[in-house]
């Protein structure tokens, strides 16, 4: 691992590079779809490191978080394509931060535009945008990217490699380069002769790379078909290493109790019970928290509960209701955004009908299996971290900040993630981590936060209220007027990870709002942001997951208000508009044998939601069971247009199914004195085994270009259940969780 | 205060007070880190083991009361020798993250001892303790059915 770190941490390398006993193909000239003017400006191509081959064989790097997605083995899968090396076969490590790693998809959302109406060339402009990351040093995980991402720089990554491995054969057998050929990790020539990608390394590191063209789809063995994750056995065997698993020399355990209210301190605290307790070897002040290490996580978990902590007053309004109180006096200041505007939403024609409906969602934790954790060793003159997290090189940055390094003097180690859903694209878990080791110098500290403290200090999911005027005649909608308001992800969570103020226009905000593939005359879509109270972050699907919600539900109250089957209203008014999302909605109802009919005690639900590149329709069937209500099966199809590992994306539309229909059924954070009142799972329960329903998965390719996974599952759930119980009982839910009003099996 | 604990075959002995939930010991004590912490209040089932080969929350049992031989995922196979419900893991390629999946497969495992062919709703009484946030559940019952058949084959 050194000399990869040496040779990422150099960001921009020209050609290949010796290392030791081996070779590092810098792969990359990146893509011009257009005259590039970053690339002008910085007067140097762009080359990555992504393959190293040396004595012991192959290694690849997947530079981005596996929190679950399979995103290891596709990444890596993308580049053994084209080098013909068989993925099992070959190491993939995540490698270091460094920001040869950006992330050059994550950024092309924020581009104004719909997304599913993107032409070619505004495609390639997003490209381009997507870019800046590598100036912003952006090595994240999230937007649902690395695919996106990862697509095309990474083929040219293995042929690039592959190309110049059989250079260097053709060098050595005396032969031209375009009559060898490469098979499982080997230069075959005419006469049979095998030479290893390993014996070639040295030679391979002495010449120019060569730049090759990709491989027809044709011709793919690995991309588009079920490929064994390569993190497979050691997740089966408890061998795989998260965040809290790693093990130094040394090492002690630290826990910590931070201010319940957010943003400020603490008036004093008496640590005398703490003192003497078993284990406990150092008590230290952060400010606004304490931290006890001590010689297990356990012990220190008991120390630092004995703390008796004054904490400042929380300087936001202090329960729910004043929260909410708060977003819905938003609604009186100017809109900040207006995304949608066609038509005429205020006048109405004749004889119209008119719904008005106000939606209201809870804010929402993240909860991952794996709790917020990271190891931390300060040596005086650099600093290692060792965690679970989707953004290296901000961890880096935010690590060097705090202990007055260098960038360059801080390592990150980048674990398997015990889920992440955009909880770990922040670094207050690592930030602390750095804080007690900084007062540790020498010692290894690995901190791990209990389960209520997790809870309990997320970046949440914005509480959020919408209010929707709607309109239908003769069967037809007519108009939809919505207008959303919450705190603003953008302008928070953005702002933390880029260091950067954001203004203007907040599209996230209103993602799946404003961009649905509906063609209705008089839509207008506003947004309104509520001013920074709770700490909110990214959460699976971001603005979509309210909007997704609101502007779905609106449309099913304006099917029943029409008089009109919800599946077949939904199709007339996303044909039109964008035809891979008419198709998704015939596959779910093809799927689920839809009829528009249920038999009594049988509710069945569709939503449609358009978020991150990728159209997703859902059908959910509920069942009263004994007077509760029983998910019973479910039906999803989405369309990528492109799918690179089938499985992987059946698993990730599922999970993004259940993430959604867990919060709809019972996710809420809720505030009691400015803290939050839910402190661990029986608080903030899920979808378990006996309460999930079966499910069908269709993946389509129809649409021109690639669209995401990881999120686009999660914005059709709620609104599809919402739907479902809607046809089971006649009562709409405008509220979640649905717990509080309806009787769920559980 | 030293306390003698039968772990995956291997004694140790542990120099921790009596209080500490087993949990702790294995990890951060013994170094099996295989067995994990999702909650401590024994509602999500990651610290999942077997004491005497019954699935018992390893967060809810201090060092003192631990009443027989503890058995880990470690201790059930490793990546060379996998047991049937490993190897019916990986064969439906279950995890996603992975981090509930010892607790998944150790509970699995404790119920497959116990009844051969469990049916669904068996599986459901059986695993509605064990969390998990990315939604393997589909894979992890088709597992637990194969690693039916292959215990009864083999």
């Amino acid at each position: 691992m050194a000399s990869i770190r040496k040779i990422a941490r150099r960001s921009f390398l020209i050609g290949s590079a010796a290392i030791v006993g081996g070779v590092a193909f810098g792969t990359y000239k990146y893509h011009q779809p257009a005259p590039n003017p970053l690339e002008e400006k910085d007067g140097r191509a762009v080359l990555n490191p992504f393959v190293f081959v040396d004595q012991s064989g192959v290694t690849l790097i997947a530079p981005r978080a596996e929190m679950g997605q399979g995103v290891k083995s596709s990444w890596a899968s993308l580049i053994a394509e084209e080098l013909d090396v068989d993925p099992a076969k070959v190491t993939v490590l995540h490698g270091p931060a460094a920001k040869a790693y950006y992330n050059s998809a994550m950024m092309s959302e924020a581009l104004p535009g719909r997304g599913y109406d993107a032409s070619d060339f505004q495609h390639s402009l997003g490209e381009i945008v997507g870019h800046m990351s590598k100036f912003l040093d952006l090595q994240v995980t999230g937007g649902s990217s690395s695919m996106r991402d990862g697509f095309d720089r990474m083929r040219q990554a293995g042929a690039s490699a592959r190309e110049t491995l059989k250079q260097a054969a053709a060098d050595q057998l005396g032969v031209s380069r375009d009559q060898l050929k490469t098979e499982d990790g080997h230069v075959v020539a005419p006469n049979g002769t095998r030479l290893s990608y390993s014996t070639l390394a040295a030679a391979a590191a002495m010449i120019e790379p060569v730049e090759t063209g990709l491989r027809p789809a044709s011709s793919w063995r690995l991309i588009g078909k079920d490929v064994p994750r390569i993190d497979m056995v050691a997740k089966s065997t408890g061998t795989a290493e998260f965040g809290v698993d790693v093990r130094l020399p040394g090492m002690k355990f630290a826990a910590i109790k931070q201010s319940p209210n957010f943003g400020v301190g603490k008036t004093g605290f008496d640590a005398s019970a703490a003192e003497g307790m078993a284990g406990v070897e150092k008590i230290l002040d952060l400010g606004d928290a304490v931290a006890v290490v001590a010689t297990n996580t356990w012990l220190a978990q008991q120390a630092v509960d004995a703390i008796d902590v004054t904490w400042d007053p929380a300087p936001y309004p202090e329960t729910t209701d004043a929260i909410f109180d708060e977003i819905a006096r938003s609604f009186g200041n100017a809109p900040n955004s207006t995304m949608r505007d066609e038509g005429d939403v205020d006048t109405l024609p004749e004889g119209a009908t008119v719904i008005e409906a106000e939606y209201r969602l809870p804010y929402l934790a993240h909860a991952t299996m794996e709790p917020m954790n990271a190891t931390a060793l300060y040596t005086g003159d650099g600093l290692q971290i060792w965690a679970p997290n989707q953004g290296p090189t901000v961890v880096q940055k935010n690590a060097a900040a705090l202990a007055g390094l260098e960038k360059d003097a801080v390592e990150v180690n980048t674990t398997y993630l015990g889920g992440g859903f955009g909880r770990r694209i922040e670094t207050d878990y690592t930030d602390r981590a750095v804080q007690i080791a900084l007062q540790m110098p020498g010692t290894p500290v690995q901190l791990t936060w209990s389960r209520e403290e997790d809870m309990s200090h997320d970046f949440y999911r914005p509480g959020a209220i919408a209010r929707y005027r709607a309109a239908v005649k003769d069967g037809k909608a007519v108009m939809v007027h919505g207008k959303v308001a919450a705190q603003s992800t953008t302008v928070e969570g953005a702002g933390r990870m880029l260091g950067l103020p954001m203004t203007g226009p907040d599209k996230g905000h209103v993602d799946a709002a404003f961009n649905q593939p509906l063609a209705i005359p008089n839509f207008r879509v506003e947004g309104y942001l509520a001013k920074p109270m709770i700490p909110v972050g990214f959460w699976r699907s971001v603005g979509a997951s309210f909007n997704g919600f609101f502007s779905d539900c609106i449309i099913d109250e304006m099917a029943h208000a029409a008089g009109r089957d919800p599946l077949e209203f939904r199709l007339e008014l996303a044909r039109p508009e964008w035809e891979p999302a008419a198709k998704v909605l015939e596959t779910v109802r093809d799927m689920s044998g839809w009829t528009g009919k249920t038999a009594d005690g049988i509710g069945r639900g569709v939503a449609l939601a358009y978020s991150f590149g990728t159209p997703v329709a859902q059908v959910i069937e509920v069942a009263d069971q004994d007077g509760q209500i029983r998910m019973t099966n479910a039906w999803i199809a989405a369309d990528l247009g492109r799918v690179i590992d089938p499985q992987n994306t059946r698993a990730q539309m599922f999970g993004g199914m259940v993430y959604g229909l867990s919060a709809a059924c019972f996710g809420e954070i809720t505030f009691q004195g400015g803290a939050v009142e839910q402190q661990n799972f029986p608080d903030y329960d899920a979808l378990r085994m006996h309460t999930m329903p079966k499910v069908e998965v269709a993946l389509l390719e129809n649409q021109p270009h690639m669209g995401g996974a990881g999120e686009p599952g999660t914005p059709p759930a709620a609104p599809a259940l919402a739907n479902a119980i809607f046809d089971l009982t006649g009562r709409r839910a405008r509220q979640l969780p649905l717990m509080h009003d309806f009787d769920l099996f559980i | 205060m030293s306390t003698t604990l039968r772990i995956n075959g291997i004694t140790h002995q542990v120099d921790l007070p009596d209080d500490v939930p087993l949990l702790w010991v294995l990890r951060d004590e013994v170094g099996l880190t295989g067995t994990k912490f999702g909650c401590g209040v024994a509602a999500c089932g990651a610290c999942t083991v077997h004491i005497d080969g019954e699935a018992v929350r390893s967060c809810q049992v201090a060092l003192s009361d631990v009443w027989g031989d503890v058995t880990t995922i470690e201790g059930i196979g490793t990546p060379d020798t996998m047991a049937a419900v490993q190897q019916a893991w990986v064969a439906n390629q279950v995890a996603q993250c992975g981090y509930c999946q010892s607790g998944q497969i150790m509970q699995a495992a404790s119920l497959l001892a116990e009844n051969p062919s469990p049916s669904d709703a068996e599986i459901d009484e059986a695993m509605q303790g064990n969390l998990c946030r990315c939604g393997t559940y589909p894979r992890i019952r088709a597992a637990i059915h194969d690693a039916a058949k292959m215990m009864k084959e083999a």
